[in-house]
């Protein structure tokens, strides 16, 4: 009898131990997830700014004014513009070779300059 | 050594009396019964006071912010995102500060001293802003003089990267984060989002160790995606502005429709505003021309009247009208084209502009089959687009027309639409006889295929066809509007050009001048709107002010699409004199 209260006390000890820890080890994990959260909502921040600074320095009017200034590039018109014309689906690379030179020789003008082609598919 | 026996004890001998051991039996017992009350006490009368008190110690309730949504373009590009800003604030009587540390603070938030003092001399309010909407790195800097009496608190604030190119679509926020205009006061409660609580349990850290209770999850608002494409729209605005600066005109539209789809691509406005900063704005800058403001249509409408007449078979496309000698008195008033053409078919009606000739078309008709015409493509309808202070424009019901009115409106005056009214009629031409519901968010994701919209039959296939073709050819050489005419594409459109009504009377010298078109012909692919609205330099033909700058958006867009030319790429002709479009 004396062994078996013995046994059921020293039970009860480790689980009140246990669960203290276990409460313990909860908590802990808590604070990791919630410091985790944190830093998700950091970069989340983080993220969107980037966006808008890219969005920014990305801008139109910034790009087309370098452009023009830097780079003294023009827009392209249709006239200085090489249209190609792939052939449909299955053996197109050989057409597609052929529509390009044949292209040239009908309406490419003089000016087109390759770094103005652009190719429409 | 025998051990003394207790009872033996010489002590216990001696003789108390007996009352000592009852009184403390007494004291003893009352002992435990204010125990015993006091515990009751506790326990069951302020348990709820002493458990909150408890918790007060250690729970808190946290907020969770929902960050408003972004709103981006059609390539995911950012038009308008929220980033945490500060608000400071101050509580004037309390703050202790050297005077140079004020003048710190009033550098930080890049205000003159002596505001500053102001703000902070006023004795009877307890709550001051001193600056709202503050950049994190300047909050964190004046947090660091850790000032008594100065405080934070954390805000969003809205970030509009193009700014005025596309404020009228966008709209803006106030500093609430509440929307103003545009999108953001129309889709307001889809952005905003919902902000959620929590109540956790606070280690002596400060950290959160616990959730205690239900967790109010927030909900950050939805992302918009809208319809709008940021290179068509820099192209229509910076090509809307060029003609609006060369012609000193007041102000300035233009709409870019996807025909397939129904979205709009660009929309834009002159005079324009930066939505970073708002000081000073006008109600002319805020205006969004394409939605909330009617015109009378001018010319750009005859091709309707036109159309009708050839799907109900009054006219056919060859049907000779006889204009001279350009004038067609109804009554006591009299139309008149600009001069004389004399004899013309029903497409040269359209390619010359003739006032007189649409007037005779129209006069063939019943009103009601004019206004049912109108009706169908949506002029004078409320519009369903959602979007704010959008105008229905007005078509007066039918019953009240004069004869003379019906010949005016025929070709567009008496009524008034909007210009995104207009280009949406349009799509009937481009669509073969369809027109389609518009809308400002994008129809498909990128990758999926592209679904068909189903519009609404207003004509026949045949007649748009037809309409097309005649359209092309205002839109040609011997038209009222060749320099509308794009290299490498085949474009159709009409001008328009309208003597604006000021209060009650027609002015001699303002006008509005327009264009509306599609391309390319061979398979339509956008309708273009332009609007100049009194250009001051002498020129005010909308064939003149408004078809180069459709010219310009569409060359542009198509080749932004990707769109093949339908035509062969050789230079324009573009003749000296084009006829001149009746007024």
């Amino acid at each position: 009898m004396n062994r078996l209260l013995a046994i059921g006390i020293a039970l009860i000890v480790m689980s009140g131990l246990s669960l203290v820890s276990s409460q313990y080890r909860a908590r802990q994990l808590f604070i990791d997830l919630e410091s985790a959260r944190a830093v998700a909502r950091k970069l989340d921040i983080e993220w969107r700014t980037l966006q808008l600074d890219q969005t920014n320095y990305s801008k139109h009017s910034l790009i087309e004014a370098a452009a023009r200034r830097d780079l003294h590039m023009q827009p392209a018109t249709p006239a200085r513009t090489q249209y190609i014309v792939l052939a449909q689906r299955s053996g197109a690379l050989d057409d597609a070779t052929k529509d390009i030179s044949k292209d040239i020789s009908k309406d490419g003008s003089p000016a087109a300059a390759p770094s103005d082609a652009k190719a429409a598919p | 050594m025998k051990s003394v026996r207790f009872h033996a004890s010489p002590v216990l001998a001696v003789k108390l009396p007996a009352w000592r051991s009852r009184a403390v039996l007494c004291v003893l017992f009352l002992a435990f019964l204010a125990l015993l009350v006091r515990a009751i006490y506790l326990q069951g009368f302020s348990t709820s006071f002493l458990q909150s008190q408890g918790e007060q110690r250690y729970a808190r309730n946290l907020d969770m912010p929902a960050t408003r949504g972004k709103i981006t373009d059609r390539n995911g590009e950012v038009l308008a995102s929220s980033i945490p800003a500060w608000a400071i604030w101050a509580e004037p009587d309390e703050v202790e500060a050297r005077p140079e540390q004020l003048a710190t603070v009033a550098r930080t938030l890049d205000m003159p001293l002596a505001e500053l003092k102001k703000k902070l001399a006023d004795p009877v309010r307890k709550f001051v802003y001193l600056k709202r909407q503050v950049s994190p790195q300047a909050a964190d800097a004046i947090g660091k003089l850790d000032l008594p009496g100065i405080h934070q608190r954390k805000e969003y604030r809205r970030e509009y990267p193009e700014a005025e190119l596309t404020a009228h679509v966008v709209g803006f926020t106030n500093v609430e984060d509440t929307g103003q205009e545009g999108i953001e006061l129309a889709w307001q409660k889809v952005l905003a989002g919902q902000p959620g609580s929590r109540r956790v349990i606070r280690n002596r850290l400060g950290q959160a160790v616990e959730d205690v209770a239900s967790i109010r999850v927030p909900h950050d608002g939805t992302d918009l995606t809208l319809s709008i494409d940021s290179r068509i729209q820099y192209l229509a605005y910076t090509e809307l502005k060029k003609a609006v600066d060369t012609h000193r005109a007041k102000a300035g539209a233009i709409v870019v429709l996807d025909v397939r789809t129904g979205e709009v691509l660009a929309l834009a406005n002159l005079p324009t505003y930066d939505p970073n900063e708002r000081r000073g704005l006008t109600g002319e800058q805020l205006r969004n021309r394409v939605l909330t403001d009617t015109y009378e249509p001018g010319s750009t409408l005859k091709p309707f009247t036109i159309a009708l007449a050839l799907e109900r078979g009054v006219v056919k496309a060859d049907t000779i009208v006889q204009t001279a000698p350009g004038k067609l008195t109804i009554g006591p008033n009299t139309i008149s084209d600009s001069h004389a053409h004399g004899p013309l078919t029903v497409e040269e009606i359209i390619k010359v502009s003739s006032n007189v000739g649409t007037a005779k078309v129209a006069l063939r008709m019943h009103p009601q089959e004019m206004w049912e015409m109108y009706t169908a493509v949506g002029l004078g309808q409320a519009p369903k687009w959602g979007f704010p202070g959008a105008v229905a424009g007005r078509v007066r019901p039918y019953k009240s027309w004069r004869p003379i009115e019906q010949a005016t409106m025929s070709y567009g005056y008496g009524l008034s639409v909007s210009l995104i009214q207009i280009a949406r009629a349009y799509t009937m031409f481009a669509r073969d006889g369809e027109i389609v519901p518009l809308t400002f968010f994008k129809a498909h994701q990128s990758g999926e295929p592209l679904a068909p919209v189903k519009g609404t039959q207003v004509i026949s296939p045949a007649t748009a066809r037809e309409m097309r073709h005649m359209l092309e050819m205002a839109a040609g050489p011997g038209g009222t509007a060749p320099k509308a005419q794009v290299m490498g594409y085949r474009v159709a459109g009409k001008t328009g050009t309208a003597h604006k009504l000021t209060g009650k009377s027609y002015v001699g010298n303002r006008y509005v001048g327009s264009f509306v078109g599609f391309a390319p012909v061979s398979n339509p692919r956008i309708v273009v709107a332009v609007m100049i609205d009194e250009p001051s330099n002498g020129i005010y033909y909308g064939g003149d002010v408004a078809a180069p700058v459709f010219s310009a958006v569409v060359g542009g867009t198509l080749r932004t699409l990707s769109v093949e030319p339908d035509s062969p790429i050789k230079s324009l002709i573009i003749p000296a004199d084009s006829p001149r479009e009746a007024l």
